[in-house]
């Protein structure tokens, strides 16, 4: 069962159709819809690239958030090897929101930390949706320390709407914990490389996208807030998202062009939830790609480097 | 005309205008309803003498009030480039700013100084919540970069008040991109076992608390601050329960934890001095020892509070 957005419904017509005259020929062996429904199959398939050749911003943000998106695990269970999941933050819980371990990529053991959205009603309530709390970016600090001390190269995947918004979270001390996360990602010496797979939700991204490379699906997302949040604030009214999401240049392709991320990783056409496989196996070869360039590198240069990049961003606008 | 045109009524109108008290005189604490007198209120640095509330305070203010005889020299903050998405909501980002600017009479919303604080150098930096909610954006992380690396080549600690709705929208990406950003400042200091001191007050919250203004050595907050990640009606929102009372405030994070100190502002240059002294392993601070408050010629600004708060330490 395909789940349509909202501006592919045209698309869920055609193919709703094509659907009917196949199970109508299939109960009624005379009728030769064949030719009928290949005609129809091609137009799906013609708007479907129509729609996705140029996605404003906004509908950008609903395929970030598509529910059938590969999600972390996904990623991790297809691309890794030998991945030993690693909990907890060895002072309150563990954070199922934030999955993290070692594994071996092409062989190369490697620390893969991610934010999991789940998959379903059970497992999205178990993931807590992708939203962190300081638990979880806890646990994602006590693993880059691990991979520095062991010379682990780190990898991580983001895709949260942000940093949970909860009273326990708050207590115990949600913005001590991603300002920390942020901080370890600078001071590591040891490759750090990240890819916004889905959402990348404000501080909640930072905290573990804060890397030596920075790479993004091509319909994914990064903002500093969410489209319906900004446009409650600065346009009094939720429903304003598009513009919002207009205005706030938060799509790979703006943020290639600001010099926040590096390299745009290509989609199937109708995006990664339409194609699964392909968009894991692009994103695993543009790790492999990223991580053997930082390859070999001094720790102390890594580590400069890294701050540099920070540090001149933003310097150009979006001239950079 | 004649003697009641001419007299009368001119009299009668000045008595009455005289009686009008022009407003900006007074000042109502919004906490307890106190009417405050301006100058009784700037003496006590904005804090209500009533109730105790902690009213917003300028960082000019506040540095007029911290350094010796209020004698401080800005440091120069590298200019960003204005308006980098070319944002636009219901208003250009280019307007907002020139509007805030023209209310604060401040260039943006932070600012960053060097000087002797009870004869301790220090730099200082300073958010300013009239301006644009305080917000981070490029200039407010180019401010805390530079008074980082002032810092580091002055060998002085560094005591950073922050004040903020959190990052700056009309920046997007960019503003999001200070958390980094200021966090290499803080990391700086670090390296350089410099003291870096982070006073919070109200509000703070967002992505500046996600970043430098949790990062102290010693976090300090004004009473009864608002200081969190989310914000109180967000929460509410999403776990749809009434939140306790003082949730969030300043003594509520020390109860929690994640404060060192909570310290009303009129003691708060007594106490950073003592802490910075010790960790500059320098000699306490002795009152006696303060040469008398001068008519300042070095000063940036004829400070005219100053000769008052000279003494303190």
């Amino acid at each position: 069962m395909t789940t349509y957005l909202e501006f592919e419904k045209p698309l869920a017509e055609i193919e709703g159709k094509a659907e009917e005259l196949r199970a109508l020929a299939r109960k009624n062996e005379e009728m030769d819809v064949e030719k009928e429904a290949a005609a129809l199959d091609k137009k799906a398939a013609d708007l479907l690239r129509d729609l996705y050749k140029d996605l404003s911003p906004w509908r950008k943000c609903q395929v970030a958030r598509h529910p059938d998106r590969p999600h972390c695990k996904d990623y991790i269970d297809a691309l890794f090897t030998e991945f030993t999941p690693l909990a907890g933050d060895r002072n309150f819980a563990d954070d199922h929101a934030v999955m993290g371990g070692i594994a071996r990529l092409n062989d190369e053991p490697v620390v893969v930390i991610g934010h999991e959205k789940g998959h379903d009603t059970n497992s999205r309530i178990r993931h807590n949706f992708g939203m962190a709390r300081p638990e979880g970016y806890r646990k994602a600090i006590r693993l880059m320390d691990m991979a520095d001390r062991f010379g682990l190269p780190v990898v991580t995947l983001i895709d949260t709407p942000g940093a949970y918004p909860g009273k326990g979270a708050e207590e115990r001390g949600q913005s001590e914990a991603i300002a920390r996360s942020t901080q370890k990602c600078l001071t590591i010496g040891v490759p750090l490389i990240s890819v916004i797979v889905g959402e990348g939700g404000s501080g909640g991204a930072v905290a573990f996208a804060t890397a030596d490379r920075v790479a993004m699906l091509e319909h994914s997302v990064y903002s500093v807030i969410s489209p319906e949040g900004c446009a409650s604030i600065l346009w009094k009214d939720a429903e304003k998202m598009r513009e919002a999401a207009e205005a706030l240049r938060l799509t790979a392709q703006d943020l290639r062009k600001l010099g926040v991320i590096d390299r745009i990783i290509k989609e199937p056409t109708g995006g990664a939830q339409r194609g699964r496989d392909a968009a894991i196996a692009a994103v695993g070869s543009e790790i492999a790609l990223m991580l053997a360039e930082m390859s070999g590198r001094k720790s102390s240069d890594l580590v400069k480097e890294r701050r540099r990049r920070y540090l001149d961003l933003g310097n150009k606008g979006l001239a950079a | 005309m004649n003697w009641i045109s001419n007299y009368v009524r001119p009299k009668i109108n000045s008595l009455f205008s005289r009686r009008e008290v022009p407003e900006n005189l007074w000042t109502k604490c919004p906490e307890c309803g106190t009417m405050l007198f301006h100058r009784e209120l700037s003496d006590n640095l904005n804090v209500c003498t009533n109730c105790d509330h902690h009213m917003a305070i300028t960082p000019r203010e506040r540095f007029n009030a911290l350094f010796d005889s209020g004698i401080f020299t800005e440091v120069k903050i590298p200019e960003p480039i204005a308006d980098p998405l070319h944002f636009r909501d219901q208003k250009k980002y280019p307007d907002r700013l020139k509007a805030a600017q023209k209310a604060t009479g401040e260039k943006e919303a932070m600012l960053v100084a060097e000087g002797e604080m009870g004869r301790t150098p220090i730099v200082a930096a300073a958010q300013d919540f009239s301006f644009m909610g305080g917000s981070m954006g490029m200039y407010v992380g180019n401010a805390i970069i530079a008074a980082a690396e002032r810092a580091v080549k002055l060998k002085r600690p560094l005591v950073l008040f922050s004040a903020a709705g959190g990052a700056r929208m009309q920046e997007g990406i960019l503003s999001l991109m200070q958390m980094p950003r200021t966090t290499v400042a803080v990391q700086m200091l670090r390296e350089a076992n410099l003291p870096y001191i982070v006073v919070l007050t109200h509000p703070t919250t967002g992505g500046v608390t996600a970043s430098y203004a949790m990062l102290g050595d010693v976090q300090i907050a004004e009473p009864n601050a608002l200081i969190c990640f989310a914000g109180p009606r967000v929460i509410e929102q999403t776990i749809r329960e009434k939140l306790p009372e003082g949730f969030q405030r300043a003594e509520y994070l020390l109860d929690h934890g994640m404060l060192d100190r909570v310290t009303h502002r009129m003691k708060m240059r007594d106490e950073l001095i003592t802490i910075l002294r010790m960790l500059m392993r320098l000699p306490p601070p002795v009152a006696g020892d303060l040469p008398a408050p001068e008519k300042a010629e070095t000063a940036e600004k004829p400070a005219e509070a100053a000769p008052a708060k000279g003494k303190k330490a």
